[in-house]
Order: structure tokens, then C-alpha cells, then sequence
């Protein structure tokens, strides 16, 4: 209400300035729409909407009409493409005379052609995927029909009204005005958008939220101001205006964003506000990055450098050929033909148009196929990585994706990795490990076996899955690369039986969507101590039950245990779904025996609880009927009457008591196998995969929860039954409280209890201080102290932990605080403070009831890459917003940090104190290890680290500094990183950082992490990947050389930010040391071989000047030579370019150290290519002056004696690129036969003496 | 064990099978063959000193025999040169040399005397050499119209842009037009032996068959539709530097007149390098056991009338024989030997330090 209202002063002020803007739409800074029925008579010009753009998508580049010019332009971007077509027009000019004009196009034109063509298809295939989306089908209101009419997608205009059903694709951004719900919710899952997997809710406008009968489009006559088309997915700002001059504002709890599915809703309806290129999605659809390799840098300077040669080649010739014509004076030879017109040139001029003409004659020498060639050679290269079957990840039924195309030779250059921790080193699966309930603790060593288990085998057949008799099999949404939506028919599939367990995994991955819910996570085998005692205490709590004694006499270690396995249940806002459809929350409402009466009860104490702000409280769509004739169509408002509530928790409850709150069905034990089915079929659906792992472990100690409704929770318990809790208020969590709390009304013992679960560090401060004077106090104190014993512990195990505590309130402290609550909520400034302030009064005096461990794990194989990576030279740092106790835990657990190392560890309060902490670490670095080199730390470094000593010893960045690697690990926190970066010490920081065998930085920001990278890019000058998986990891992926982004839990923005996406860390090894090994040592040999080669080709015909006057002319004919990159020698080093290997891929796991060659570009050096330069000229020599003195003074003519020449040459480039390849395969042979073919072999005795 | 696996995959296969059937999302996973997962067999060849140093031997083995032959059938050839270009004042040509210029209308004649030492066996081929002519100069190189040379009609009387500035005279197009044709070598050579009573006698020499056959044949063909060459060639000028146009070059023998005149052909066939030689005459075997040239005394008749000085070049008159291997020319052997040498020189080094220096450990360290 308070933001409503807020929203409302704020809007005050526009619209003035809105109606003035209505006549000059195109300049407004708001958009305005208008339901179309209104306008339908008035086609076109008076539509208020027709300005804006219509759904129809079209994400081709060109049209038929602007292709050539539009893709001509682009081509003519690329500075060689100028460069080419420049010579070819050379040829145009009479004087410079070399080749025939045209012929001499028929490269630049087919180098254009091919890049045209590929521009050509990838752009159909656009346009065919457009065409598609725009075919799609959904439901428009039509005025003149009177009804929703299917329309296709491209027909769907702002201002339409469409009706929306249950797992539909949203065609536009809509405006939500009605939904089946009963609550007036809308699901929506957004996995083509963002990737994230959870439900989200989208509210019906507040205008509309009341309005139970059905949807009326011809009522509706509102208009709708709202911003400007944006691509922020998480904001949407505007107001609905009625015609009664009231205005609601709108929130982006109200939009349908275009591309997301519709969930958990049989039908809503809404307007669309944005549609076609305007809408959200569509602005977030950014096209594949381009980036620039290392390689291709490097490469660019000796392209550079061929450009020099070939001037200093073309002005010696042109020298040359003017002293030639010099020497003769004034007699004109016979065989010096004068110019076309017959004017007599000088020397001078002479020289000046044969300097052109050489340029033309050389211009092998900038290899024109280069470029093209190296795209080719990229693409099979990005072909190859993908099609790796060790790079596909077979639970997630997802390979590596190459997102960049130009950058993969990159991966085999990386020096410096920087790492998310949550989600890229670790699962992000929340496995419930161990517990402690009131002071007990329970190992759950079955579980930590069970566990262990799961690591070591992966794929083989096992055990069938216990409850698989029906998996769900939904199509997973696969496109991420682009927020392109492809509309998916939603199929369940049952197994008829579920063989291997490695397809069982997969089968549930494949559903993993319905809930962070693989079989790690559910099935959790209980501690049999903490079992028998929850059985214990149930049973006795029956018994207590059936003999009507109150529940409160029960021993109060065992009430702990039920109250505990209580707050795991319930204190959460996980949904149950079945899994037979996976979006559709399970529509069991649980009777009570006096359905009307509780009804009417409930109806009444729903609403403050439903008004919660930020609470995700689900909600079920059943009892519609119910609730609609309750409500009425009349009421437009609902003003949450307080006092209803407060009167009503004065009454006394009904008769019965307890007895009215059980179950109908009896608790039988007979019932059990029957319930036990039942059980398993169902699915939890939670916002954080947290809360899903202790909702299944509860339900391991047969504590399930069965439904959830905004003002009940159901919850199975044995012996007890079905139980249903009142759920009076639910306080959800965020991370400054770092807790959440549910109010609710036990059943059994009637009273109002408040569940809390949060961070150990806030629970403790909360629980209510232990009276010392009796027994119970003195209990108290002691759970509490042992409690937070093994809090450290499970901390020290890198478990994540969590308290749960209670409280009991009596009505009066309810009443009293829920009147100050709702003030809070109703509070017209400072809500958000108001509401923090109530429920921090709420969560105060707690009664500690246990705490759960549990375990983030690590990824399979994590340690092993890390140590393999770190072996191949790569510094890993390693960026968490975690806190340091768990980053560090961690760290140790997959190996970053080893505990024989020293730790440094910075924490300062201030600029001065992280500025004296710098220089001292960095004091003690330099006295420890660079003063005694002898001493033992760097003893045990020597003999146990040999490779990593390698590495620090041959890393030109280690040596140009005194800075070594050393046997530290650094670890630093956020706030002491963010004066670390400042620019003053950031020097300070990189030289102890960069000292360090590893650093950890924890509680960094997004933007820190981002700073990070881009400061060890700029400074050291190294090549960095960042992988991560996170939203928060974004920024990082974008600053540094390469990205990679893990497809995992958290969503796909990572993976959109990212050049490479994998399903795994682990396979980071593989696609650096194997794949970025391979494409380095390809790419680099093959760019080296093509200046080679040209350079080969381009000075056999420069000695040639020597003995023809320096005249431009060629013993080569022009076909060779205009063609000569294009067909004659360009296929066999595709081949080798893509296929070559020097080091087998098993070798190159096993030995990481053999990375270090990329590191250190070893492979293309600035020398190797000067290296060549000269060994193209010396093979050069060779092949032209053999040929020559074998002809010397012999009635050879030119192309006789020319065509020998070209020969020798080819052969001698394929026998240049035969040393080069490292390995044979058969089709080298044939590409180069293939070659061989082209020319006439004619002298190959001459090949023999080459050698 | 191997059957079980082989249970399992037939299974999976037949899972998804199934699943398909019903519209389930389908495998992404790669298919696992030798291309795609990069093992396709391949032969790394890794260089030892147990592959290295026999290549080393037999290359020198095969070489050094080659060479060997190449030389000495390269000496079995017997050539004989004389510069006829007259620059020193007491070359017989000095006068010719000294006032002759393209302009020059009257025949100059010189005879230059020598002596063959040795007989020359089979058929002897006279060549006569240009040197410092650069034949091989880019303009002049492609100052030519071979569809003209091909009897083109159109291009008879309009010849390609190529062909400036030799391309018309006045209004009249050149045939043959361009540069090469223009600069046609013209000297006229007669050779005659003098007995040892110092009879004179003409040595027979076949002035066909010195071109290549598909230049005669299909490359250069005379206007058609006209027998008589005269008329074809009516309406065309000759180049400038010629004393008689096209269709007089060989008056006494139609098979070699126009543009189909060997010589001509010959001449238009451009030299790599600007010393070159082409072939004149060839002088045929006689029957019997006599040599076609025995040695002796001879004198070789020239009508001067190719200017060369002016560019410093120089004309000879090459006599020779051929082999299976052309003319005469040792470097081929030569290199061949010295190339075997040094490959055979380096493997007795390289075993020698192989023997040496062999270290078991090292090479046993090498992956292979």
C-alpha cells in the first residue's frame, strides 16, 4: 500500500506533462495504451497504439533488396577486404597493366562471395525461425466476435487482450489483469529467459484483484501509462488510469514477460504493453560477441610486417627497374616497349607505375585466403570441441557451447583463471548432511555413505529408483543461446521401467525444473537414532491425543524433536506439486470437519497474511467456486479489516479442540504402504534449493509436507496422520534479517507459534537468554552452547548451516504485535523500515530447537582440476560473495588451498590499515622467501611442487619481476578488496596477490570481481578466463579475455555473458589443456605456415626481377599466381589446421605442465615469424636457382621453364607442411595428392634435389 | 562382460526408441566415432637416429649414382659456340656490327672461319644465341596478339590493345602485331665446310621441324578462307622493323609461310632469361657412318642484320648434339653429386656422434 501510494505521489506530478506528450507520441517518455476493442471501428489512423511496434519479430539483417549493398558495407569493415579489392581496381589501370583485370577480381570476389553466402544462410535461418515464432497461435479478444479468436503471434498488437492458458508461451509482455487463481496469482517460468528454474508470481493488477467474476475485455476502459520499451527484466514502471479518474500503479509483479510459460495457472488474462521487438525479452537478445584473440593480435602486427616487406620489395624492384632503364639512355632497346600511347616514359616514371605494378604482382604476399581460412579452420575447430563426447555432460543431456566463434585458440594461451565458488566450483545441490536437535547431535553416517556413494559411481546400473514408477519427462527448454522462445508441447512420459541409474539421473534432471530435486538431494537415509526417537515421540503423541492429554507434557527433548522436524517442514515456501504434471501444484485441500464455518474463518484471516509484503506464499487454485461466491464480483477493493481478524482471534476456538484440527482418516499403520506411494509422487518445488533439502530430509523422518495453501500447511506425521497447521503469517526471508519466520497455529497444542530458520550467527544473537536459576534453564544453556559447537564444526566441514528455533506466543502477544504489524504494512512512508522493525520484534526471545548442516558439494572431479589446472601453470583465484569461513572451508576442500600452506589473511577496516597490512604481507613475503631461498617452506615447495617450479621459473611474467610463486594462500574479504583496488595500493595488492599461490576473495560484489580481473588483465598483462554461473558473475565474465559460464542451477545470464558455456567446472580441464592445447598449436602453426608460404611463393618471383629487367614480370603464369592461395595451396593446410595434433589428448591430461607452451605463445613467437620469413626466402633460393642454372643459357621459354618452377615450389610448400604436421591421417594425404593434381608435375627429379 | 555391456546399449537403444515415439526431447549426446572425437588413426612419425641415418645413406646412395650419369652423359654432349657479333675490331662482323641499325636497308654479309676439333655424331641442331636480349620484359612479353597468330580474322585487322604501340601503322593494322614480332631476329646463317683441298660445300640444313607442333598446328595458323597469303594478308601492314611483310618469310615453301613460318614461331616463343639460345636449323644425321659434322674447318655465312650492340647484347651460333637430357649442361649432375655427398658426409658424422654420444637413458625417456 505504502509503495502504491508512493508510486501514486510520484506520478502526481506527470500528467500535465503526459497530456501535452500525447500529441507527440513519438517523443514521450512514457507509453500509453489503450485497449484496441475500443479503437476497432477506427482502423489505423486513430488508434491510439498504432505507433507502437507490432508483435511481428524479424531478426534477419537484410532484406533482398539491402542485402548486397548492407552486406558489401559490412565486408568492406574488414581493412584486408579494402586492401583486395584496392589491388584488383589496380589492375583496371592501363599503365600499371599486370594481370587481366578481371581475372584478377575473381579472388576478391570469391573471398567476398563465400563470406556473402554464409552472411546469406545464417541469416535465412533467422528469417525461418522468425517466421515460425510469428506463425504461433494464441487466443486475441475480438470485439467483433464477442470472444478470444486464435490469432497468430504476428497479429497481436499493443492494446490487445489476450487470453493466456496454462503452460502457453507469452507471445508479447502483458499486462496481467485476470487470473483463474484464486488469489489473483499468475505462475510464470522463465527458463527461456533467464534460465532460472523456479516459479515466479506475477500478481493481477491491484484494479482487478478483486473483480472475481470473469474477465470482461468490453468493460475495460482504462488507460495504461507506463515507460518507455527497456531491457531491464526486473523493472516495469507505470499506472493504470479508469475512468473514474483512480489510478493503480503497476509493478513488475504485474507483467508477463514475452517468451516465459505460463505454470500453475489454468487461464489468465492480460493486455499487452509491449510486444514484438519492444518487448523485454526481445531487448535483451544481444547477437554473439566479437572478440579478438591474442593469436589474431599477434598476427595482425606480422600482417603488418608482410605489408613493409612487401613495400620494400615492390621499391627495391621499382629502383631496380629505373637504373635498368637508365643504363640504356636514350637507345631504346627493341625489347623495351614504349607505353600503350607511345610516349617514351623516363626512368623515373617508369619505376614509379612498375612500383604498382609489382604491388599487384606481389600480392600473394598478403594472404588473401588467411582470413578466410582461419574462420574456416575456427569453425571446424568449435565443430570438434562440441562434438566431444567428454564435454557432455550426460545428466544434463548438454555439451559445451562455443558462443564466441573467434576466440578458441584463446584457451590455450589462459594464464590466470578466476572462479565463482556457489554453483561453478560446487553443485549448488544442497544435500542435507547432519543435524543437531536440542544439543544432540545426529551424524547421519548412512547419509554421508549414501553420499560418498553417489561420487564414485556415476553410470553404472544400480539399484532402481524406489519410487520412479512414473517419471516426468519434460521437454527442457534448450535454446538459451538467444531469448528466442520455440513453442515446446509439454509430454509426460512414463518409464516403463527405470533401468540404469545414470538414465534415471538424467530423467530427473530432465525435470529438474519442477524442483531442485535430483535423487541425491531426496533420498536422504535417516540417522536411526534421531528416527526412533521422532517415532518415539509421535507415537507417544498419539497415545497423548487419544487419551486427551495435552500435548505440552510431553519430555521436552522429544518435543524439540517434533517441533524441529515441524519448522523443517513448514517453515519454508516450498510448493508441493505431483510429478505427473510437474507445474501443477497438487489440488488437495485439506477438509476440516466443519468445512463452512472454517471457511468463513478462513476467509477472514487470510487477508493479513496474504498482504505480506515480499512473502511468496503459494497459493492453490482449488475452491474457486467457493471463494468467488464469497467474494462477489462487487467489491473492487479489499481493504484488509484488521479487525475482523483481531475479534476473531478473541473468539474462542470451536468445540472439539484438538480433535476438530485431526485428520478424518484415521492414522492406521495399515495405511502406511498406501501413503508411502502416495508420498513419493510428490515433488517440492522451492525457491532455493536450501529449502528443498531440508523439506526432504524431513520427510526421510517421515515428515512430509503434503500441500500448501496461502493459509494452511498440511503436513504428514507418523502416527499423528495428516495435520493441518493454520498459517497465520509468514515473514519471508531476506538477507539483511537473514531469517524467516512462519506464524502459525499448532494443532495439537493450539497454540501460536512462531518457526524461525536463519544464519547461525543471527539465530544465537536471538535466542532467548537461558534462566540459570532451575534445571530447564540450566538445560537450555547447555544445548545452546553445544549447539554452537557443532555449528563450528559443521562450518569447519564446509557445510552451510542453518538454526531453527521457535517461540510460543500467546494470543494477547499475537493480537498485540500483528495490530502493530499491520500498521506496519499499511504505513504510507518508510514501510520497508516499519516492517523490518515488526519482524524483528516478532523474532526476538527464541527457543533454540537444533541446527542442520548442510553440504554444498563440491562438484565431481573439482580438486583434481584445480590441481591438474594449477600443475599446467594457470593461477586460479577464486571470487565468492560467501562468507570467509565458508569460502575458506571450501577452498580447502577442493584443494585451492592446501594446509601446509600459510594463509594470509587481510582484513582491514580502513585505507591506512589495509595499506599497512599490503606492506607488511608483503615485507614478510619478501623476507620469507626471496631472503632464505634454503628455508623449509621453499624446500617442500621444490620437491614436492617440481612442475609447479617449472612453471614459475619459465613464465616470462615471473620472471620479469622478482615475484615468484610461492606456498601462500591470500585470502582477503570484500570490504579490505575494495581499498585493496583503489589506485593507490592496487600495485601494493597485485604484488602480494600475485606471490600467492592462490587467493580467495570472499564477500566480493559483482562489480569487484569484475575489477579484480580487469586489474591482474591490465597490469600483468596476462591472459584471464573468469568462469561462473551466477547472475553475479556476469560483469566478471565479460572483462576478462575469455568467459565461461557454467549452465547450471542459477540460471542462464552467466551463460548469455559467456564465450563458452559448460556443464561442468570439471570439463574446464579438458576444453583448456586438450581443446585450447590443440587449437593454439593448430592455429598458430597454420597462421605461420600461410606467411611462409606466401612468402615461398612471392620470392620465387622476386629473384625473378633479377634477370628480366626488373620489369614486374613473372615466370608464373597468372592464373597460378592469382589463384595460388585460393586453390592451389590452401586445402591440405585446412585440413592440418583442424585436424593436426601434436600431443595426444590423453598425454595432454596426464602431463598439464605441456599447457605452459601456449602460455608462453611458444608456438608463435614475433621471432618464428621472421624464423620463417627467412626460411621462405632460403627454400625460395633453392627452387628458383636450380631450375635456373639447370636452364641457364637453354632455348627454354618462359612458362617452360616457369611451370617447373611452380612445381617445385608446391611440392616443396606441401613437403615444408608435411615436416610441420605432426600427425598423419589419411585425409592429408589426399588433400595434398589433391594439390599435386593441380599443377603439371613435371620435373620431379628437381623436387629431389631439393631435399 | 563384454556381452552385458553390449545388453545395456541395446536396451538404451531401444529406450530411446521409445521415447522418441512419444516426442521426448532426443539425445544431444555426440556420437562417439573416430572423426568426431578426433581419433582418427594417424601415423606421428617421430624422428630417431635409427630412421634418420639410413634415410641419410640412401639418399646419398641414389643421388650420387644419378649425379654421376647425369654428368657424364652430360659430357658426351658436344657443343660448340662462336660469337658473331662483331665488337672487336677484328671480328670479320666489326663493320657490319658497327653501321648497322634497324633502318638499314641493304644486307650487310660477314663469314666468321672455324675449327671443329671433334666430329659431331647424329643430329647436330644450330642455335643462335642472344645474350643481355631481356626477352622475358613484362610489356614486351605480353605485346603480342595470339588471336591474331591464330588467324583470327577480326583480330587481323583489329589487333588487341596488347599490341601498342606496334598495334597499327598509320591506319593500318600491323600482322603480326606487337613488339615480339617486331623485334623478329633476322640474321640469315649459312654454314659450310671446307674440305681439306679447300673445297667449300654447303651443309644441308632442314630449316622444319625446329618449332614446337602444337605451336605450328594449333597454336599459329595463317588467315583463313584465302589461300593465297597475299591477298589474306592485304589489307595489313608489316611491323616496322621487318624488311618484307609476313607472307614473304618463306616464299619458297607455303607450309611455312605467314604466320606459320617456324623461325617466326620460334622466335615468338619468349625466352625465360635474357641469355638464351634458339633453335636455327637442324642439321640431320647422315646415313652411313659419317659424322654429320666432321671435324674440320668451317665457315659460317651471316647475313647481319640484327642490331644488338646498341643494348650491349651479343649474338652467337651454338652447335650442338643432345642427350636424353637436352643440351649441355653439368650442373644437374654436379648438384646431384654434391647433394648425395653431403647427405652421405652427414650420415657418417651423425653415426659417428650417434656412437658416440648414444645415451640408452635419453632416448628411452622419448615417448614414442
Amino acid at each position: 500500500m505504502a509503495r502504491h501510494s508512493e508510486e501514486d505521489a510520484g506520478m502526481a506530478k506527470a500528467p500535465p506533462a503526459a497530456r501535452q506528450r500525447k500529441k507527440k507520441p513519438k517523443e514521450n517518455k512514457t507509453r500509453t495504451v489503450h485497449a484496441n476493442i475500443l479503437h476497432d471501428c477506427a482502423k489505423g489512423e486513430e488508434n491510439p497504439n498504432r505507433h507502437y511496434a507490432n508483435n511481428k519479430i524479424k531478426t534477419t539483417k537484410y532484406t533482398v533488396l539491402s542485402f548486397l549493398p548492407k552486406n558489401l558495407f559490412e565486408q568492406f569493415h574488414r581493412f584486408a577486404n579494402v586492401y583486395f579489392v584496392f589491388i584488383a581496381l589496380l589492375n583496371f589501370v592501363p599503365v600499371v597493366n599486370a594481370f587481366q583485370p578481371e581475372l584478377a577480381l575473381a579472388p576478391v570476389v570469391f573471398i567476398l562471395s563465400v563470406t556473402a553466402i554464409k552472411d546469406l544462410w545464417e541469416d535465412y535461418r533467422r528469417h525461418r525461425s522468425d517466421k515460425e515464432i510469428n506463425h504461433m497461435d494464441c487466443l486475441v479478444y475480438s470485439r467483433a466476435e464477442r470472444r478470444y479468436v486464435e490469432k497468430y503471434w504476428k497479429e497481436v498488437r499493443v492494446g490487445d487482450f489476450i487470453r493466456l492458458r496454462c503452460n502457453e508461451l507469452l507471445p508479447a509482455d502483458v499486462l496481467l489483469l485476470s487470473s483463474s487463481d484464486p488469489d489473483r496469482l499468475c505462475h510464470i517460468e522463465t527458463a527461456t529467459l533467464d534460465g532460472e528454474t523456479n516459479l515466479k508470481q506475477r500478481q493481477v493488477v491491484r484494479s482487478f484483484y478483486d473483480l472475481d467474476c470473469e474477465f470482461d475485455p468490453l468493460k475495460y476502459n482504462s488507460i495504461i501509462e507506463c515507460e518507455k520499451p527497456n531491457n531491464d527484466l526486473n523493472r516495469f514502471r507505470g499506472y493504470i488510469i479508469h475512468r473514474s479518474g483512480r489510478r493503480d500503479a503497476l509493478y513488475k509483479e504485474n507483467l508477463l514477460l514475452r517468451g516465459c510459460t505460463i505454470r500453475n495457472t489454468e487461464e489468465a488474462v492480460g493486455i499487452v504493453i509491449y510486444a514484438g521487438h519492444e518487448t523485454k525479452a526481445m531487448l535483451n537478445n544481444n547477437g554473439p560477441r566479437y572478440k579478438r584473440s591474442k593469436l589474431e593480435r599477434q598476427m595482425n602486427v606480422d600482417v603488418f610486417w608482410c605489408v613493409i616487406i612487401l613495400l620494400v620489395m615492390c621499391l627495391f624492384a621499382a629502383v631496380g627497374h629505373g637504373l635498368w632503364m637508365f643504363q640504356y639512355g636514350d637507345n631504346r632497346p627493341v625489347f623495351d616497349v614504349l607505353s600503350p600511347e607511345g610516349t617514351n616514359l623516363s626512368p623515373i616514371m617508369s619505376a614509379i607505375y612498375l612500383f604498382l605494378t609489382m604491388i599487384i604482382v606481389f600480392q600473394v604476399l598478403i594472404p588473401i585466403s588467411l582470413f578466410v581460412s582461419i574462420e574456416i579452420v575456427k569453425i571446424c575447430q568449435v565443430y570438434f570441441i562440441h562434438q566431444d563426447m567428454d564435454l557432455y555432460d550426460e545428466e544434463t543431456d548438454s555439451h559445451l557451447q562455443c558462443r564466441a566463434l573467434n576466440i578458441t585458440e584463446d584457451l590455450g594461451q589462459m594464464q590466470y583463471i578466476f572462479s565463482d565458488k556457489t554453483g561453478t566450483l560446487t553443485e549448488n545441490k544442497m544435500v542435507f548432511r547432519r543435524c543437531t536437535v536440542a544439543g544432540v547431535e545426529y551424524s547421519h553416517d548412512a547419509n554421508a555413505r549414501r553420499l560418498a556413494m553417489y561420487q564414485e559411481m556415476d553410470s553404472e546400473e544400480e539399484e532402481c529408483m524406489s519410487h520412479g514408477g512414473t517419471l516426468p519427462r519434460r521437454d527442457s527448454v534448450t535454446s538459451h543461446q538467444s531469448a528466442r522462445v520455440v513453442l515446446r508441447s509439454q509430454s509426460t512420459k512414463s518409464h516403463r521401467r527405470t533401468g540404469s541409474r545414470a538414465e534415471a539421473k538424467r530423467a530427473s534432471i530432465l525435470s529438474k525444473h519442477t524442483a531442485f530435486s535430483s535423487p541425491m538431494e531426496k533420498d536422504i537415509t535417516p540417522d536411526p537414532k534421531l528416527l526412533d526417537k521422532v517415532n518415539d515421540c509421535s507415537s507417544q503423541m498419539d497415545f497423548m491425543r487419544f487419551h486427551s492429554q495435552p500435548i505440552s507434557q510431553l519430555p521436552s527433548d522429544l518435543s524439540d524433536i517434533i517441533d524441529f522436524f515441524i519448522a523443517l517442514t513448514i517453515c519454508n515456501t516450498v510448493v508441493v506439486s505431483s510429478p505427473n504434471q510437474p507445474r501443477h501444484k497438487v489440488r488437495m485441500r485439506f477438509e476440516l470437519k466443519s468445512p463452512v464455518k472454517t471457511i468463513e474463518d478462513f476467509i477472514k484471516r487470510f487477508t493479513p497474511s496474504r498482504l505480506t509484503s515480499g512473502s511468496n506464499s503459494s497459493s492453490s487454485s482449488s475452491l474457486i467456486t467457493n471463494r468467488s461466491s464469497n467474494k462477489g464480483c462487487s467489491s473492487l477493493l479489499s481493504s484488509p479489516s484488521a479487525e475482523s481478524t483481531l475479534t476473531k482471534l478473541h473468539e474462542e476456538q470451536p468445540s472439539g479442540g484438538l480433535e476438530q484440527d485431526f485428520s478424518p482418516i484415521p492414522p492406521s499403520y495399515d495405511g502406511k504402504a498406501s501413503w508411502n506411494l502416495e508420498e513419493g509422487e510428490l515433488r517440492y518445488e522451492a525457491e532455493s534449493p536450501d529449502e528443498a533439502a531440508l523439506v526432504y530430509a524431513a520427510r526421510a523422518y517421515k515428515c512430509s509436507l503434503v500441500g500448501r495453501l496461502p493459509d494452511q500447511v498440511i503436513v504428514e506425521l507418523p502416527h499423528l496422520g495428516k495435520l493441518s497447521f493454520e498459517l497465520l503469517h509468514t515473514l519471508g526471508f531476506d538477507s539483511t534479517r537473514k531469517r524467516m519466520s512462519v506464524v502459525v497455529r499448532h494443532p495439537l497444542t493450539d497454540q501460536i507459534t512462531v518457526y524461525t530458520k536463519g544464519a547461525d550467527s543471527v539465530i544465537m544473537d536471538l535466542i532467548k537468554p537461558p534462566d540459570t536459576g532451575n534445571s530447564k534453564g540450566k538445560r537450555q544453556k547447555k544445548i545452546v552452547c553445544r549447539t554452537q559447537h557443532y555449528l563450528n564444526l559443521y562450518a569447519a566441514d564446509g557445510l552451510r548451516t542453518l538454526c531453527i528455533a521457535k517461540k510460543i506466543l500467546s494470543k494477547e502477544e499475537y493480537a498485540c504485535w500483528l495490530q502493530r504489524h499491520l500498521a506496519a504494512e499499511t504505513a504510507i512512508q518508510g514501510r520497508e523500515e516499519l516492517l523490518f522493525e515488526s519482524a524483528l520484534r516478532l523474532e526476538t526471545n527464541l527457543h533454540l530447537l537444533g541446527a542442520t548442516g548442510i553440504e554444498d558439494r563440491l562438484q565431481d572431479g573439482v580438486p583434481e582440476t584445480i590441481a591438474s589446472l594449477r600443475k599446467a601453470g594457470l593461477q586460479i583465484w577464486v571470487l565468492t560473495g560467501d562468507k570467509q569461513e565458508t569460502a575458506v572451508n571450501i577452498a580447502y576442500a577442493c584443494k585451492l588451498l592446501d594446509p601446509e600452506e600459510e594463509l594470509l589473511t587481510l582484513n582491514a577496516d580502513s585505507q591506512e590499515a589495509c595499506a599497512l597490512l599490503l606492506e607488511e604481507s608483503l615485507h614478510y613475503i619478501q623476507a620469507k622467501f626471496l631472503c632464505s631461498p634454503s628455508g623449509p617452506t621453499t624446500k617442500t615447495f621444490n620437491t614436492n611442487f617440481s612442475p609447479f617450479d617449472i612453471y614459475s621459473s619459465s613464465s616470462p611474467s615471473s620472471q620479469s619481476t622478482p615475484f615468484l610463486v610461492h606456498r601462500l594462500g591470500l585470502v582477503i574479504d570484500g570490504r579490505t578488496l575494495a581499498y585493496a583496488l583503489d589506485k593507490s595500493l592496487e600495485d601494493k595488492f597485485l604484488a602480494v596477490a600475485r606471490s600467492c599461490r592462490s587467493v580467495l576473495c570472499c564477500r566480493s560484489t559483482p562489480l569487484q570481481k569484475s575489477m579484480v580481473v580487469k586489474l591482474v588483465r591490465n597490469k600483468l598483462k596476462v591472459m584471464t578466463l573468469a568462469i561462473g554461473d551466477g547472475a553475479n558473475d556476469v560483469s566478471m565474465i565479460q572483462v576478462a579475455d575469455v568467459g565461461v559460464g557454467i549452465s547450471g542451477q542459477e540460471g542462464m545470464q552467466a551463460v548469455m555473458a559467456s564465450d563458452f558455456a559448460l556443464p561442468r567446472f570439471r570439463y574446464l580441464q579438458k576444453l583448456l589443456l586438450v581443446h585450447g592445447h590443440w587449437c593454439y598449436s593448430r592455429l598458430a602453426n597454420m597462421i605461420l605456415y600461410f606467411f611462409y608460404k606466401n612468402a615461398m611463393f612471392v620470392a620465387l618471383i622476386f629473384w625473378y626481377q633479377f634477370y628480366c629487367g626488373f620489369s614486374g614480370s613473372a615466370m608464373i603464369d597468372q592464373w597460378y599466381l592469382i589463384f595460388f592461395n585460393l586453390m592451389f595451396s590452401a586445402f591440405p593446410q585446412l585440413i592440418t589446421g583442424t585436424l593436426d595434433k601434436d600431443v595426444s589428448a590423453e598425454t595432454l591430461q596426464q602431463l598439464p605442465q605441456l599447457y605452459v607452451n601456449g602460455q608462453n605463445s611458444e608456438e608463435y613467437k614475433p621471432y618464428m615469424f621472421w624464423m620463417n620469413m627467412i626460411d621462405a626466402f632460403y627454400q625460395s633460393l633453392v627452387c628458383f636457382f636450380i631450375p635456373y642454372f639447370a636452364y641457364a643459357d637453354s632455348d627454354v621459354d618462359l612458362f617452360t621453364w616457369g611451370t617447373p618452377i611452380t612445381t617445385l615450389a608446391l611440392f616443396t610448400i606441401l613437403l615444408h607442411l608435411g615436416t610441420e604436421t605432426k600427425t598423419w591421417r589419411q585425409t592429408d594425404y589426399t588433400a595434398s595428392q589433391h594439390a599435386n593434381t593441380s599443377t603439371s608435375p613435371q620435373s620431379s627429379d628437381m623436387l629431389l634435389i631439393n631435399c | 562382460m563384454m556381452a552385458s555391456s553390449y545388453n545395456a546399449k541395446e536396451e538404451d537403444g531401444h529406450h530411446s526408441g521409445a521415447s522418441s515415439g512419444t516426442g521426448v526431447s532426443k539425445n544431444k549426446k555426440p556420437d562417439n566415432t573416430a572423426f568426431k572425437q578426433q581419433r582418427l588413426p594417424a601415423w606421428q612419425p617421430i624422428l630417431t637416429a635409427g630412421s634418420v641415418l639410413p634415410a641419410f645413406f640412401v639418399i646419398g646412395l641414389i643421388f650420387i649414382p644419378i649425379g654421376i650419369g647425369l654428368y657424364v652423359t652430360s659430357n658426351n654432349i658436344k657443343e660448340f659456340e662462336i660469337d658473331y657479333t662483331g665488337v672487336s675490331s677484328d671480328s670479320p662482323c666489326y663493320n657490319c656490327a658497327k653501321n648497322f641499325t634497324w633502318n638499314t636497308t641493304e644486307p650487310c654479309v660477314c663469314t666468321v672461319n672455324f675449327t671443329l676439333h671433334q666430329p659431331f655424331e647424329s643430329n647436330v641442331f644450330m642455335y643462335y644465341g642472344l645474350s643481355n636480349f631481356y626477352q622475358n620484359h613484362r610489356r614486351y612479353v605480353k605485346s603480342r596478339d595470339d588471336r591474331q597468330l591464330n588467324g583470327d580474322l577480326s583480330a587481323l585487322t583489329d589487333p588487341s590493345k596488347e599490341c601498342e604501340p606496334y598495334r597499327k601503322s598509320g591506319d593500318v593494322s600491323i600482322a603480326p602485331c606487337g613488339a615480339i614480332a617486331n623485334s623478329l631476329f633476322n640474321d640469315t646463317l649459312v654454314l659450310y665446310y671446307v674440305d681439306s683441298n679447300n673445297s667449300i660445300s654447303e651443309i644441308p640444313l632442314v630449316k622444319k621441324g625446329i618449332a614446337w607442333w602444337t605451336d605450328k598446328h594449333v597454336k599459329f595458323r595463317n588467315p583463313a578462307g584465302n589461300s593465297n597469303l597475299t591477298l589474306a594478308f592485304k589489307d595489313t601492314a608489316k611491323p616496322v622493323n621487318w624488311a618484307k611483310p609476313v607472307y614473304e618469310l618463306d616464299p619458297s615453301d607455303p607450309e611455312n609461310n605467314g604466320f606459320i613460318n617456324e623461325d617466326f614461331i620460334v622466335w615468338m616463343r619468349t625466352a625465360a632469361l635474357p641469355t638464351f639460345r634458339k633453335l636455327y636449323r637442324i642439321i640431320q644425321k647422315k646415313s652411313g657412318a659419317t659424322p654429320t659434322l666432321p671435324n674440320g674447318n668451317y665457315m659460317l655465312n651471316i647475313t647481319y642484320n640484327y642490331p644488338v650492340l646498341s643494348f650491349d647484347g651479343r649474338k652467337r651460333m651454338i652447335l650442338s648434339t643432345i642427350s636424353w637430357m637436352g643440351g649441355k649442361n653439368p650442373f644437374l649432375g654436379i648438384a646431384y653429386i654434391t647433394v648425395g655427398s653431403i647427405c652421405f658426409f652427414l650420415g657418417v658424422v651423425l653415426l659417428i656422434i650417434h656412437h658416440k654420444y648414444d645415451n640408452r637413458n635419453t632416448s628411452a625417456d622419448i615417448p614414442s
